[in-house]
């Protein structure tokens, strides 16, 4: 697939996740937008898995572990065939399947359920292990937000999987920048954080987390060394690709009116 | 009680090769045995009780039956959100040993009391919570968690407890073990209690009081059924625990008495007051909280006898 089919992919995941938001007057799209590309270029490239067997045990393992992204990885997923697009419809309604932290039960193409922060990376050690101790072929990938490496679990995953050599893992970390409260530099700074993960025994590569040219040579050469686990820091903006999301704190909140949604989905050359 | 679960997991695991053990770095001179047979099935995967808890969800989710093994409280409250989410609510093959359950760390401080445990763990959605009587019913416990779907919390004393049953009986998940046969009082004990419960029904029929004693080894599934007998044929029941008296056995005999009790029913439960407890050996404790043996009696009489 060129760059060019990631780019037009990472185009329909953002407006299904606008209307989404909108629809269920939901958060996070701002978190949601920010690893649009890195989505896109993972489900358009990268990952091995099969929507018709979304349990081959072979199947690259994908976790989002920061679940308040929620929305576009459904769109995602929808887009990809796990599930029919029509249920992007019914995102945090009333009996959904859908809700506002990714949910695996009944979702087929998610892993886990996720939510609380801090809880993906220990888990895809676990899936890592087994593969490993099994001499399987597949990959883990876990999508991290920047906020969420304040947790303290994702430390002591950060240190276990160097011990255990798990170059079969690979965390991906959205680093727009922005938590709950203000930026990241003013709640907990997080900077320097290529040496910290580097300082654990991690192989890192620091990449433009919308930069599809990157992001794919990045994921595509995975283990970044043999024997070691592997993280990409993806500097990225949150509320990326809408003008008047980008960089705001508020649109951690938000959710976008009729009005909104239509001068975003212009925006993104999508006049509906 | 931990030698007993170690040598019945090494057994099976020699047959059943889902079956991985992970400890947070405690169990030194008992997990050895499983390392050394079972190395690629084996973790120690340091101090990290919360990670301890996330790999072992993963390792079930690729179809692992999955044992977490700390002391105290580290394998349950330590990491109890992961418990909750990463295993209970994606009803997964993970089995959490604690050693050590209720006093048996008395004298090493509050840190090492599990106390509010069963409680706690009996609180989760797809949890099964068990607390062996004796060594026999630990082995015959160990066997049939491996065998049941899903989520269990596995609760033992630590070592040296006297083993009570001479022939290994029936033991079934969610079905509590009649010890004794007795009608005109039912003591209903869990986890190590068992022995002193038994050893108080013997002091009762000194006094002409027959004790039925049964081992509630399963708090949840609770063996409603057999509460509902016991109340119905023997009037009184106690129940007996080295834990809070919030939440755990006493709560749940009350939980189903209060839905079908008979009238005219006598009910006391026995176990810690909503305090930490000080510091002390087991014993010492057990005499503070009536657990022991006379403790146990002296409030039967009590109780049959309309003082309290």
């Amino acid at each position: 697939m060129s760059t060019e089919s990631s780019v037009d992919f990472a185009l329909a995941i953002r407006a299904h996740a606008l209307r989404m938001v909108h629809r269920a007057n939901a958060s996070h799209i701002g978190t949601s937008l920010s690893m649009a590309d890195l989505l896109a270029v993972l489900y358009s490239h990268v990952l091995r898995v099969d929507p018709a067997r979304p349990d081959w045990p072979d199947r690259d393992r994908f976790i989002l572990s920061k679940g308040h992204g929620a929305a576009i990885i459904y769109a995602v997923l929808a887009e990809r065939g796990f599930f029919p697009v029509e249920w992007l419809d019914t995102y945090c309604q009333d009996g959904s399947k859908l809700a506002g932290h990714i949910t695996a039960h009944g979702v087929p193409g998610v892993e886990v359920s996720t939510g609380s922060l801090g809880h993906g990376l220990p888990i895809g050690c676990g899936m890592a292990l087994a593969g490993k101790r099994e001499g399987r072929p597949y990959r883990v990938f876990v999508m991290l937000s920047d906020g969420e490496l304040d947790e303290g679990s994702n430390w002591e995953a950060i240190l276990f999987a160097p011990h255990h050599q798990l170059d079969n893992l690979v965390a991906i970390v959205d680093y727009n920048k922005i938590q709950s409260f203000g930026t990241v530099k003013e709640v907990l700074e997080l900077s320097p954080l290529a040496d910290k993960w580097r300082a654990f025994r991690w192989a890192v590569r620091e990449i433009d987390g919308h930069d599809h040219k990157q992001i794919e040579s990045a994921l595509t050469s995975i283990p970044f060394e043999p024997g070691k686990p592997s993280v990409i820091i993806a500097h990225t903006v949150k509320g990326k690709g809408v003008s008047f999301m980008e960089n705001q704190l508020a649109w951690h909140y938000k959710s976008p009116n009729a009005e909104q949604l239509k001068q975003a989905l212009a925006e993104l050359g999508l006049n509906k | 009680m931990r030698t007993a679960f170690i040598d019945t997991l090494c057994e099976l695991a020699e047959q059943d090769e889902r079956i991985w053990l992970l400890t947070g770095d405690l169990g030194y001179s008992i997990l050895e045995r499983f390392a050394n047979r079972f190395p690629s099935r084996y973790v120690n995967v340091g101090v990290a009780e919360q990670n301890m808890t996330g790999v072992a969800a993963g390792l079930a989710l690729c179809g692992k039956v999955v044992f977490t093994y700390s002391i105290a409280n580290f394998p349950t409250l330590r990491c109890l959100e992961q418990i909750r989410n990463d295993v209970c609510y994606h009803n997964l093959n993970v089995k959490v040993v604690a050693v050590g359950g209720g006093l048996a760390y008395g004298a090493q401080g509050m840190t090492h009391h599990a106390t509010e445990d069963l409680a706690i763990m009996r609180a989760l959605p797809n949890m099964t919570v068990i607390a062996p009587g004796d060594p026999v019913e630990t082995r015959l416990a160990t066997r049939a968690i491996v065998n049941r779907p899903g989520p269990c919390y596995l609760r033992l004393g630590k070592a040296g407890e006297p083993v009570v049953h001479q022939t290994p009986p029936a033991f079934t998940i969610g079905k509590a073990i009649t010890v004794r046969e007795g009608s005109s009082v039912t003591l209903i004990s869990t986890g190590g209690m068992l022995h002193n419960a038994l050893q108080a029904a013997e002091l009762l029929a000194q006094e002409r009081i027959q004790a039925r004693v049964l081992s509630m080894h399963t708090l949840k599934p609770l063996d409603n059924e057999s509460v509902l007998a016991a109340a119905l044929e023997t009037s009184t029941i106690v129940t007996i625990e080295e834990h809070s008296l919030i939440g755990g056995l006493g709560s749940a005999v009350s939980e189903t008495l209060s839905k079908g009790m008979p009238k005219g029913i006598r009910f006391r439960s026995l176990g810690m007051p909503d305090r930490f407890a000080d510091i002390g050996s087991q014993e010492c404790s057990r005499r503070s909280y009536r657990l022991t043996p006379q403790g146990i009696s002296s409030a039967v009489q009590d109780m049959l006898s309309h003082r309290c």
